[in-house]
């Protein structure tokens, strides 16, 4: 297949590691090649949390070339308007929550806070298609996570891999009253 | 769900994704490494907590956190003495305090054999340098297999067991950051059942006092079992060639995951230079690339980071007399970080314009982002100690920074430590600018894992030269930074350590009780020569992942009533918790996803208007 870029970006703390993975394994059970790597070099302590994932026969390096990627999956409104910047490729699709975390300029007030609705205005230069998600009430905002996952596999936004692959990594990477929790937000944003 | 201790423990072949990191433990499971130690550092904490995954009467070697990486290098050379394949790994500028052992290790008859894991940091993503560590193997005398990807790291890790046993030496397995934390699905073989532990150690496998004379055998020795690493190296085709019907007569040397941009580049270029990838880039296996710049025109040396194997390629053409066109790093930019396949593409774009496709310029997105600096979490107990420590402080006086979470105290709004240099260097360097300074006060931080590490030399040499500094030790209980692994001071007190010393001004408190701390860093203040305060807090991210836990837990969160709040802005300016969020109208809110309901921004208000929620009632 043609090979698919997807940059993931958030805030430490946001659970980018496990939506990556259980799209990383998505993609395999699909039974597409695929590799992934993290880059969080701070992230725990609030930094920008960036995973980068590549599927195809003809990829060979986790990393993704600037303006490459297929997707670009945030999880913070100022984090997804930085990955955009820097990855999205023209045509490309945004996904992400209307969710901010100020970082420290904005919170000093020296720099202004960026929306949701700027973001997408400002990525039809690339004729970029942008999906905000209405996030409603979750359990736990840790779970955000699968409301961005959820919405992947409803639009079918990577190409070849379908609800029951994403269900399958989910089950590989949780179990019990976690899995059963995750699961019901997954379902609910990819129904 | 798939644990990864029992993917990890899988007694039969098997594939599985996993990170670099992980696949190195299994090689470790697979190989019959029976002892390892190490300092937690980025990028190869995951090994540590791979290896933490398998309970501890199941694992199959003995596993320990050293107090730092020179004595995790002498813990498994040890064992290794004793007969048993041993490991230790760590950090990039772990190598650096390694280093008066490590150098050492050629030298000796190693008769378990032994394996060294160095995570390099090219970009310097989580380390204070980007350092390549190349340039000390070659120094060492030791052989060095550098993997590109997970697969490989995990495979190159049997190759260098097997070589070390095989020479009785130590191999260095050098990961790099995207090394280590990538993932891809690996192809994985059987385990062994683990043989004994040995205890065999005998001088006579030595000699092991390398002095005077014998010093230069050793020497000659540790020449000779290099030479023979190469052999070793050259059987098992760890350096291989990628060639190309379409390469126009140019060739390319590289190795890492610099191979890997490579590749990714030339999947849409003109035509395709071959390429010798090096697994092995110490000893260099010159009949190897002297074979692949003959049969080149051009030949350029693609790495990372320094110019360790173009200079020594360059050497070889010279003394063979090639006429072989050789290029390597050009401008200064070529010597800093990463080669990720953006950096590799522009270089080999202007190696050989005629190569790459131009890509049309994308317009750039009108959005001006603004940073987002690491910071303390919500309920650091460090922040309450910058927050209190600051009103002690005149300023003029000088603060020195250590690693460690509260080396983030250097930013606004506490902007606290303002030279940083390694591990345990704060007491020494505060001592230093203490000299003949009759108006600064000097205080140092340093935190408890980092007091054990390296911190103890610098506090011990003050107390002997009798420096006036205050040096506020930051106890958090854990080595928090790197994923809160345990460390010395869970056994051994610092505070007992500190009154044994005979240090006469210990001064302790809660970093919550921030009146109190400022009080007792006033006081520390005034002391002349040593004085300490301990600012203690349990480190909140470890502590709440606890709670959280526990039944019947209920998430509180803290709130500002409106109606009191005056927007003296205290909380979000001069405190900083990044709960607290600002509204265009300038009006501040705190963020349910992120508050702990912790309270201790609530003495920081002048107004009083930071109340629980109702939940914790």
């Amino acid at each position: 297949m043609k090979s698919f870029n997807i940059y993931i970006i958030g805030v430490g703390g946001q659970g980018i590691g496990l939506l990556s993975q259980a799209l990383l394994r998505g993609i395999d059970h699909a039974g597409i090649p695929a590799l992934a790597v993290d880059t969080h070099g701070l992230a725990q302590r609030g930094g920008i949390v960036v995973s980068q994932i590549r599927c195809g026969d003809r990829v060979h390096s986790p990393l993704i070339m600037s303006h490459s990627a297929d997707l670009v999956l945030g999880m913070e409104v100022h984090e997804v308007a930085r990955g955009a910047s820097l990855a999205l490729k023209k045509g490309g699709t945004l996904v992400f929550p209307d969710v901010s975390w100020q970082p420290l300029p904005v919170r000093l007030g020296r720099s202004p806070e960026i929306t949701a609705e700027e973001v997408i205005q400002a990525c039809t230069v690339l004729g970029a298609v942008s999906i905000k998600l209405e996030l409603g009430t979750l359990p736990d905002a840790r779970m955000q996570n699968m409301a961005l996952l959820g919405s992947v596999s409803k639009n079918a936004l990577i190409p070849g891999v379908s609800k029951q692959h994403y269900e399958a990594a989910l089950d590989d990477l949780l179990s019990g009253d976690l899995l059963k929790k995750n699961r019901a937000v997954f379902d609910g944003f990819a129904a | 769900m798939k644990k990864i201790n029992d993917i990890l423990m899988t007694k039969d072949p098997f594939e599985e994704i996993l990170m670099g990191n992980e696949a190195v433990v299994r090689a470790m499971v697979e190989t019959g490494t029976r002892v390892i130690a190490s300092y937690p550092g980025s990028p190869t904490p995951e090994i540590a907590a791979a290896i933490l995954s398998i309970p501890e009467d199941r694992r199959p070697f003995y596993f320990e956190f050293s107090v730092n990486e020179k004595v995790a290098t002498e813990v498994a050379f040890g064992a290794a003495l004793n007969g048993n394949l041993s490991c230790a790994f760590f950090k990039s500028v772990g190598l650096n305090v390694a280093l008066d052992s490590f150098v050492q290790l050629s030298l000796m008859t190693i008769t378990g054999g032994m394996v060294v894991v160095v995570g390099d940091d090219p970009g310097a993503n989580s380390s204070q340098n980007e350092q390549d560590n190349r340039n000390v193997y070659q120094m060492a005398r030791v052989a060095v297999l550098e993997p590109a990807s997970p697969q490989e790291a995990y495979e190159y890790y049997k190759h260098a067991a097997a070589l070390a046993k095989k020479e009785q030496t130590v191999v260095v397995l050098r990961l790099t950051t995207h090394v280590c934390h990538a993932r891809q699905k690996i192809r994985f073989g059987a385990r062994s059942k683990p043989v004994p532990y040995q205890t065999g150690f005998s001088r006579a496998n030595g000699p092991y006092i390398a002095l005077t004379t014998m010093a230069l055998d050793m020497k000659r020795n540790a020449i000779q079992k290099l030479r023979r690493a190469g052999q070793y190296i050259q059987q098992t085709g760890l350096n291989r060639e990628i060639s190309s019907q379409n390469s126009r007569g140019k060739g390319i040397i590289t190795s890492g995951l610099t191979f890997l941009s490579i590749l990714d580049v030339l999947e849409v270029s003109l035509y395709r230079p071959d390429i010798l990838k090096l697994g092995a880039v110490n000893p260099l296996d010159e009949e190897r690339v002297l074979a692949f710049l003959k049969a080149h025109d051009e030949v350029l040396v693609l790495e990372e980071l320094d110019d360790i194997l173009e200079l020594r390629v360059k050497a070889l053409a010279y003394d063979h007399g090639l006429k072989t066109k050789l290029t390597g790093k050009t401008r200064d930019e070529d010597f800093v970080g990463e080669y990720t396949p953006d950096k590799t593409r522009e270089k080999l774009a202007a190696v050989w314009p005629d190569l790459v496709i131009p890509s049309p310029a994308l317009p750039a997105l009108s959005l001006a982002v603004p940073p987002r600096p690491a910071q303390m979490c919500p309920g650091c107990g460090h922040r309450s100690a910058f927050f209190a420590i600051k009103k002690a402080l005149e300023k003029e006086d000088v603060t020195v920074a250590d690693i460690g979470c509260h080396t983030l105290g250097y930013m606004p709004p506490y902007e606290m430590g303002e030279i940083l240099l390694c591990m345990g260097s704060s007491a020494g360097m505060a001592s230093g600018l203490s000299l003949f300074n009759h108006q600064k006060r000097v205080v140092a931080f340093l935190g408890d894992s980092t007091f054990f590490h390296a911190g103890l030399p610098g506090l011990i040499n003050t107390i002997f030269n009798r420096h006036n500094i205050t040096l506020i030790l930051m106890e958090n209980g854990t080595t928090a930074m790197t994923g809160h692994q345990d460390h010395a001071g869970s056994v051994i007190p610092v505070e007992n350590l500190l009154k044994g010393l005979g240090v006469e001004s210990i001064l302790s408190c809660d970093t919550y009780n921030q009146s109190k701390l400022t009080e007792l860093v006033r006081t520390s203040l005034a002391v002349k020569g040593i004085s300490v305060v301990i600012a203690r807090h349990p480190c909140m991210l470890k502590f709440t992942r606890q709670k959280r836990k526990q039944p019947g837990f209920v998430q509180t969160h803290v709130d500002i009533d409106q109606d009191i709040c005056t927007q003296t802005r205290d909380c979000v300016e001069r405190f900083g918790c990044p709960t607290f969020t600002r509204k265009p109208d300038g009006t501040v809110f705190t963020h349910p996803d992120l508050c702990i309901g912790d309270g201790s921004c609530r003495q920081t208000c002048p107004e009083k208007a930071i109340v629980f929620g109702k939940e914790a009632k």
